[in-house]
């Protein structure tokens, strides 16, 4: 399934307010401990393993992930809005092929 | 608990049941969503935190996408999904064409093969379960309201008798599980109802979004019964019996399950 990511970000905020960031990222995080039933063969690592969320080119917050975490990971997060701008996120997957999206605010 | 059964037996030994029944209006049933832990709850009741909106997003994405020799989407002759507000509600729904029921998924096929010209997607595919939870959702918290009336009651009656058939190496009924015992533990699970009004369901279990035949096959395959295939007539037949007991019941699609 193609991996799309969802991501919430206020609309608008006041200066100083605590905003709250959602993002889900469709992924079947594939642990590599699972056995292919036909072949019997390991099916090999592809997760989604670094998220990355920035505003204006400085990070807010980044996260590693593990084998461990479920498919179609969820992560909900808190930043202080300070000014209008856009939130870009950025997902890596094993192998290093990234997914990105992003979310404006305005803040006033 | 025991104080109910004492009263309802007795009141069928001195013949006084139906009339109890009449007067009592019954209580909507408890669904999945009532048994299920307070974490799984949340994550179902915010759309964003809910992962099978993942699958309601590619269904609203399809639904205005064109496909087939006709050239035509959904769209194009529906206009926008809020015309099927309510629609989900009344399926698995008596087909004159096919002289059989049509669950919601056959429709789509319908739709896609005869109306678009398109080819038929996979019962558990991505796209037709994403159509299948976006025009359900477009119904959330309304009550289902199936008809059992008519041409469709004897499909009904098949689906009522292979509701209750004991069967598999475990020699049991649906039955057995979902009327005997809501509430009560088995294994790592609370039993409830077995109701089908949060289909397709995301199953933290699947890691995935998974069609109401499904859940059948899994539950058969428990009991150590052969599953019939999804969209099967004898699925096809379960699922309005089992849609018909839940009447009345609010569609929670897409639910969260564990
Ligand atoms: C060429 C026009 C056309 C296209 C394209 C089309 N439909 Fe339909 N659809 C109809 C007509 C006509 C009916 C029958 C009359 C009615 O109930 O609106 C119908 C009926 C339905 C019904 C049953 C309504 C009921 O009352 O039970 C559903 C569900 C449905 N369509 C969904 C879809 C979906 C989903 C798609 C795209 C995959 C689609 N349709 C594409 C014309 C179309
Ligand atoms: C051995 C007991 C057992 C039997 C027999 C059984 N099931 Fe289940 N079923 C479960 C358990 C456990 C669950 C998960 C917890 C729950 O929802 O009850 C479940 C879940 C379900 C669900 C999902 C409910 C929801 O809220 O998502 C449906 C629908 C269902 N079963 C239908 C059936 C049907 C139809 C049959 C007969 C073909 C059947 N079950 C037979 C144990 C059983």
């Amino acid at each position: 399934m193609a991996n799309k990511p969802r991501v919430k970000v206020p609309k608008k905020a006041k200066s100083g307010d605590i905003i709250q960031i959602k993002t889900l990222m469709s992924h079947k995080m594939e642990t590599g401990n699972r056995k292919d039933k036909k072949t019997g063969k390991l099916i090999p690592r592809k997760i989604i393993n670094k998220f990355v969320c920035s505003f204006k080119g400085k990070e807010v917050m980044s996260a590693v992930l593990h084998p461990a975490v479920a498919a179609n990971p969820y992560l909900a997060f808190y930043a202080k809005a300070t000014e209008s701008g856009t939130f870009d996120f950025e997902w890596t997957e094993d192998g290093g092929k990234t997914i990105t999206a992003s979310g404006d605010i305005t803040v006033s | 608990m025991k104080y109910t059964k004492y009263i309802t037996s007795a009141a069928g030994l001195l013949g006084l049941g139906a009339i109890l029944v009449a007067c009592t209006p019954a209580p909507t049933m408890k669904t999945g969503y009532d048994y299920a832990i307070p974490e799984t709850q949340a994550m179902q009741d915010d759309d964003f935190s809910n992962p099978a909106f993942v699958w309601v997003d590619i269904g609203e994405e399809q639904w205005s996408t064109v496909d087939g020799e006709a050239g035509k989407s959904c769209e194009s002759c529906h206009g926008d999904a809020s015309s099927m507000k309510g629609i989900s509600t009344s399926y698995p729904k008596y087909s004159a064409e096919d002289g059989k029921m049509r669950t919601l998924q056959h429709q789509i096929n319908y739709e896609r093969t005869e109306r678009m010209k398109a080819k038929a997607w996979k019962w558990e595919g991505d796209e037709m379960l994403g159509m299948a939870s976006f025009i359900k959702n477009q119904s959330k918290g309304m009550p289902l309201n199936v008809s059992i009336e008519g041409e469709a009651a004897p499909f009904y009656e098949a689906g009522k008798a292979f509701y209750m058939q004991r069967r598999g190496g475990l020699d049991m009924s649906c039955k057995n599980c979902h009327m005997d015992y809501p509430g009560v533990k088995i294994r790592a699970n609370v039993l409830t109802n077995g109701l089908p009004n949060g289909f397709p369901t995301y199953r933290l279990k699947w890691q995935k979004i998974g069609s109401l035949h499904r859940r059948f096959r899994g539950c058969n395959s428990n009991i150590r019964a052969t599953p019939y295939k999804q969209g099967s007539d004898e699925y096809t037949n379960l699922e309005l019996f089992l849609t018909h007991r839940a009447n009345g019941v609010a569609v929670e699609t897409p639910a969260v399950r564990n």
